[in-house]
């Protein structure tokens, strides 16, 4: 019944998974760059979201300049302004620290706006209580806001975790080649069986990121039951 | 230092670039809301039946779209279609925006309070009726923002397109700084087209927003 096909074309999903160890090397490079711009992406966010509040006009220009770049223009923009754009000042950087910085500047101007929101949510009161407890305003902040902003942020965290990890595959276009598109990518260029290649790729980035929620939920469950 | 080998007609090229950007981001738009106010409905009506369809549009929103788009151009040349790459590109795009819009339309429906479905109901409308013009108007408010934020994401994702060959605003920059050599200069000229663009989306929607929030 299935003799006849309506294309003619053999795919060959024996020759992708043998690529599949070689894959999963690449998908754990994925992962590695995706948690450690998130790791710098929520401290700059910190830091950004501080800056914003404070009364110093500098302060604030340069964290409203950052969120708004990083939400306005492209994350691939971004990640070709550092690896081409830096050439400029002689300043030549590997495609993957190009990658990684760019999605860090990324998920920073994301994030700063995410806490932004939640830090609204906390009540002032909260601030006052501490100070007047004796706490330093960093002690406040430390022990008292930001582990309830943290609460606050912890979904979007989970999602703009995702959108790193999908965000990793632009490394290819700038030539990164070990993490896992760009793995797919010179196993395509070597055989042409794209769509086999790519297949496997998106099933691996389909469990990367579902792994990732579920993590998250797990954790969420653990951390913010009572 | 400050000379430039950039002229007038490579500026020109930018921007023909920044209205392929522009047209993507419009046809791919029309078929994300299209398609994501008929799934977006349907999930909030029938939430258990289409679970299976919430299945299907969440691997849209967990596969890189740079993957998407290089899979289905592949699926296109093994069927034997013969669309063009822009063709590819809306279609892809269109897809992707489907399964955000149904998010954003779903959580837009069931903003709309049951109390005041009922309440319209007992007045003797339809249930078309109850859909039209009682749920549409209210759910269309609320879920607006959330549109508007995918207008401006799936506008930034169209970057992406250059992969499978189609010079948009990114690719001719790319293109021109092969040739001159500045590419800071070239990709900050990019990057203000960019901003521009979000920036009149974001303010064109601020304001239907607030006319829409006038009678409220």
């Amino acid at each position: 019944m299935f003799d006849y096909v309506w294309f003619d074309y053999n795919f060959h999903w024996r020759s992708a998974l043998k690529a599949l160890p070689d894959m999963l090397g690449g998908a754990w490079v994925t992962f590695e760059t995706a948690a450690l711009s998130m790791v710098f992406g929520v401290l700059i966010a910190l830091l950004l979201t501080v800056m914003r509040q404070s009364q110093n006009p500098l302060a604030r220009g340069v964290s409203g300049a950052w969120v708004s770049v990083a939400r306005n223009t492209p994350s691939l923009f971004q990640i070709y302004l550092l690896y081409f754009g830096l050439g400029s000042f002689g300043l030549h950087i590997s495609s993957w620290a190009a990658l990684l910085a760019g999605i860090t500047f990324n998920n920073a101007g994301y994030l700063a706006e995410n806490f932004r929101g939640g830090l609204k949510a906390v009540p002032d009161t909260q601030m006052r209580a501490a100070r007047s407890l004796g706490m330093s305003a960093f002690k406040a902040y430390q022990l008292i806001i930001v582990p309830q902003l943290l609460r606050i942020v912890f979904y979007p965290l989970t999602n703009q975790m995702v959108w790193a990890v999908l965000m990793t595959s632009l490394g290819v276009i700038v030539g990164l080649n070990n993490d896992l598109t760009g793995v797919t990518q010179d196993y395509n260029v070597k055989t042409f069986r794209t769509f086999e290649y790519f297949a496997l790729a998106a099933v691996l980035y389909y469990l990367i990121a579902k792994a990732i929620v579920m993590v998250a939920r797990l954790l969420g469950w653990r951390l913010f039951r009572y | 230092m400050l000379t430039t080998s950039l002229t007038s007609t490579d500026l020109l090229f930018m921007l023909q670039g920044a209205w392929t950007t522009i047209a993507l981001t419009l046809w791919s738009m029309l078929l994300g809301t299209f398609g994501g106010v008929i799934c977006g409905l349907l999930r909030a009506t029938l939430p258990r039946a289409t679970l299976p369809l919430a299945w299907v549009l969440d691997i849209f929103r967990s596969v890189p779209l740079l993957i998407q788009f290089v899979l289905f151009n592949s699926l296109k040349s093994i069927v034997g279609l013969d669309w063009s790459a822009f063709t590819v590109a809306c279609v892809v795009l269109g897809v992707y925006a489907t399964a955000y819009c149904t998010e954003v339309v779903r959580s837009g429906v069931l903003a709309v309070s049951p109390n005041v479905r009922r309440a319209s109901r007992s007045l003797g409308l339809s249930y078309w009726q109850d859909l039209r013009y009682i749920v549409m108007p209210m759910a269309t408010r609320v879920a607006f923002p959330g549109w508007l934020n995918l207008t401006l994401s799936v506008m930034k994702d169209t970057a992406l397109v250059m992969w499978i060959g189609i010079i948009e605003l990114l690719r001719s920059s790319q293109t021109i700084v092969t040739r001159i050599q500045e590419p800071l200069l070239v990709l900050c000229i990019a990057g203000l087209i960019y901003y521009f663009i979000s920036l009149v989306v974001a303010r064109l929607g601020n304001q239907l927003e607030k006319r829409w929030q006038e009678n409220d």
